[in-house]
């Protein structure tokens, strides 16, 4: 897509040959300017103290809970629009000089709004309570970051992050790369095979996490049988059933496995986009010189799509640095040594309270995800630009 | 061979809606072997492991207590009538588990949190393209810079804000809303932590559109809100619908932002942290684990099913949220 940008267009006031004054003349506009003044006031407080009675309601608790999820739901999208339709009717009312001056800051005010106090503001502040202590009252210089790179469990959460950030994206774009090549030469059921692949895309990292614990699962000698579909495959082998989630490192790599089930399908399915945009006749010039399927898809497949095959492991790698939720459901991190690096963020933050430490965890995650993320974000831009 | 990575996402007005599953080659079929046994078979291995985790819980999820606890789900491929079959598994899980109040919760949550932001990055991406103001580029640059930012970054001050207020040299710029635990405060998270991609997205869209249909309703008349409303939104609905998906399924899924700001003891709790406490809870109470995990799966699924295409399309675009 060329990102053009629109030719200035004329704002609707230059186009208006009647002065605003010439429009309003007459007796009754003073009156008129009045009641248009007062009900520029009237109308944001009537909102604000509706809006602040229905937010009480939703937070009571006795109240039946369908009823508050349907006012939420009505009060949160009403709420949206009515905001921008009392905000551009306020500004109808402005004289006329500064209307459509003030009008595109009604279009971008929320939105910057927004991410001042939700984005902007948080990253600055997350930075300096990186060197503050628990509760953030005093500065404590570098102690956190000497934390973040000393404390044993801190730095096997790195070290299992990096593990994350290699085999993750190594096994789902491999997967997916061989599964789209090899669907896109069935005559029939390639869409609905695809779309299986693709499916735990759909559901959370929880659902997926309880799925592969009940695989996983283990029960010891006289605690009952062992229904985990592993031990069952294990036993079947004629082994004893193992406690596959204590089993260090390795347990690590099942954690792993819940995200390769759940990221293959993107994968396969960008990749399969890009195998199918390849043009024929390459394909079969390489056919007709006699190169054998495994030679096309070495020599032809893989090298065209490359640039597609670099983003998809580049989103998987950002994917693999924040998971936290795999680990956090699994439990026990750190008995089991499965820290990762989001997941340690959340314990010192939320759960030990150390506002300085999960600030600090946060700000070294940041700083290494900056350059993927940025990469990620202009590899995009390019490829928009080309379409 | 013109290098287009990611698939047609369709974001472009101008392009024709092709899913990436859609686009089979017609000339794949001439004088070239097609896939033979060897394929089948591999294509089909695979997909049987995909499934079976899935089929896992679905079969356990209807099978008594005393089943389940005894022998594995696979027991009941050879033999499906040894099984107690029931629907108690779901009804304990709605009703004692409180999973029906916490669908309720996922669906306040997630609602608004997916009209909210579509809706402010609509009206922002409208302004960054037809409107004239002053540091426009600068604005959107800023906005799209954002898209790098973990979100991991905003959660320690935002809840802070929340419980506290804010304070800069002693002078209260954010009130004491008291927003923690409430669906307000959740709906403005997420809508920040969307905005950025979503704006980008939209911008990218409503940017290509013809500027002649946009000139000729400015002539006829129409003021800013009208041309947006009566013609900018009609004509982005594959952008908005891409968006919409992605950051529905993405707020639905959530568990870090939910439990941060919502916590997981309240009557606010929605699906994900409601299961996340049942593994820590009853973590050996599988029949009641599969029945609740298969319910926070059921919209997503349903989604997934029904609107593909688009499903698609808003993964795609959403690859870049940071």
């Amino acid at each position: 897509m060329t990102q053009t940008t629109p030719p200035p267009t004329e704002t609707s006031e230059q186009q208006d040959p009647v002065p605003e004054s010439a429009r309003s003349g007459g007796d009754g506009a003073g009156a008129r300017t009045a009641a248009r003044i007062a009900g520029a006031f009237a109308i944001p407080i009537a909102g604000f103290l509706s809006l602040g009675w229905l937010l009480d309601f939703l937070k009571d608790d006795d109240a039946n809970r369908l009823v508050i999820a349907a006012v939420a739901i009505v009060v949160g999208v009403v709420g949206v629009f009515a905001l921008f339709w009392a905000m551009d009717t306020i500004v109808d009312w402005l004289p006329a000089r500064v209307r459509e001056t003030a009008r595109p800051y009604v279009f971008v005010g929320p939105a910057l709004a927004i991410l001042a106090v939700f984005m902007i503001y948080p990253v600055v502040n997350t930075i300096v309570l990186s060197f503050k202590d628990a509760r953030g009252d005093e500065f404590v210089g570098l102690d956190n970051y000497e934390f973040v790179f000393t404390n044993e469990s801190m730095l096997r959460s790195i070290r299992n992050s990096v593990g994350w950030i290699v085999v993750v994206p190594l096994f789902g774009v491999s997967i997916g790369l061989v599964f789209a090549a090899l669907a896109d030469r069935l005559r029939r059921g390639e869409a609905l095979a695809k779309s299986l692949i693709f499916l735990p895309m759909a559901i959370s990292f929880v659902g997926a996490s309880v799925t592969f614990r009940l695989i996983y699962d283990y029960r010891p000698e006289g605690f009952g049988s062992n229904i985990g579909l592993l031990n069952g495959i294990w036993m079947g082998l004629g082994n004893e059933p193992v406690a596959w989630l204590s089993q260090k490192p390795w347990n690590n790599l099942l954690l792993m496995a819940i995200m390769v089930w759940m990221q293959t399908g993107f994968a396969m399915v960008v990749l399969s986009a890009a195998i199918k945009a390849i043009p024929d006749e390459i394909i079969e010039a390489a056919r007709i010189d006699g190169a054998s399927e495994m030679q096309v898809f070495r020599r032809i497949v893989v090298p065209s799509i490359l640039p597609t095959i670099v983003v998809v492991t580049t989103y998987m790698v950002i994917n693999a640095m924040k998971v936290f939720d795999i680990v956090f459901v699994m439990g026990n991190a750190e008995s089991n040594g499965t820290e990762v690096i989001a997941e340690r963020m959340i314990r010192w933050f939320f759960i030990s309270n150390h506002d300085g430490r999960g600030a600090a965890i946060a700000v070294v995650l940041f700083i290494a995800i900056i350059p993927v993320m940025v990469w990620n974000v202009r590899k995009f831009r390019e490829q928009e630009a080309i379409r | 061979m013109t290098a287009v990575p990611l698939p047609p996402t369709d974001l472009t007005p101008a392009e024709t809606a092709t899913g990436p599953s859609r686009a089979k080659k017609t000339s794949g079929t001439v004088g070239v072997e097609q896939g033979g046994w060897f394929v089948r078979i591999a294509v089909l291995v695979t997909v049987l492991i995909w499934l079976i985790p899935a089929v896992g819980v679905l079969v356990t999820s209807f099978r008594g207590a005393d089943d389940v606890r005894q022998t594995g789900w696979w027991t009941v491929l050879w033999d499906p009538f040894g099984t107690d079959w029931t629907f108690e598994n779901y009804r304990t899980a709605l009703d004692s588990g409180g999973f029906a109040n916490a669908f309720l919760n996922s669906l306040a949550v997630t609602i608004p949190a997916t009209i909210m932001p579509i809706a402010v990055a609509a009206f922002a991406a409208y302004a960054f393209s037809w409107m004239q103001f002053r540091g426009r580029h600068l604005m959107f640059v800023l906005v799209v810079g954002l898209m790098v930012v973990p979100l991991q970054m905003a959660l320690i001050p935002i809840l802070r804000l929340f419980v506290d207020g804010g304070e800069i040299a002693g002078v209260r710029v954010f009130p004491d809303l008291d927003l923690n635990g409430s669906f307000l405060g959740i709906w403005l998270a997420h809508t920040a932590f969307g905005l950025p991609l979503a704006t980008y997205l939209l911008r990218n869209y409503i940017g290509s559109l013809p500027s002649s249909i946009i000139e000729s309703a400015r002539i006829d008349g129409a003021d800013n809100f009208t041309i947006f409303w009566r013609l900018i939104v009609p004509l982005s609905v594959p952008a908005l619908a891409a968006f919409g998906i992605f950051q529905f399924l993405w707020v639905w899924n959530d568990l870090l932002v939910a439990y941060v700001f919502l916590g997981g003891t309240s009557d606010t709790r929605v699906v994900t942290i409601a299961l996340a406490n049942l593994v820590g809870a009853r973590g050996q109470n599988w029949q009641l684990l599969t029945s609740a995990a298969f319910i926070t799966m059921v919209l997503p699924l349903v989604v997934f099913f029904s609107l593909q295409r688009y499903f698609v399309r808003g993964l795609t675009a959403g690859s870049v949220k940071g």
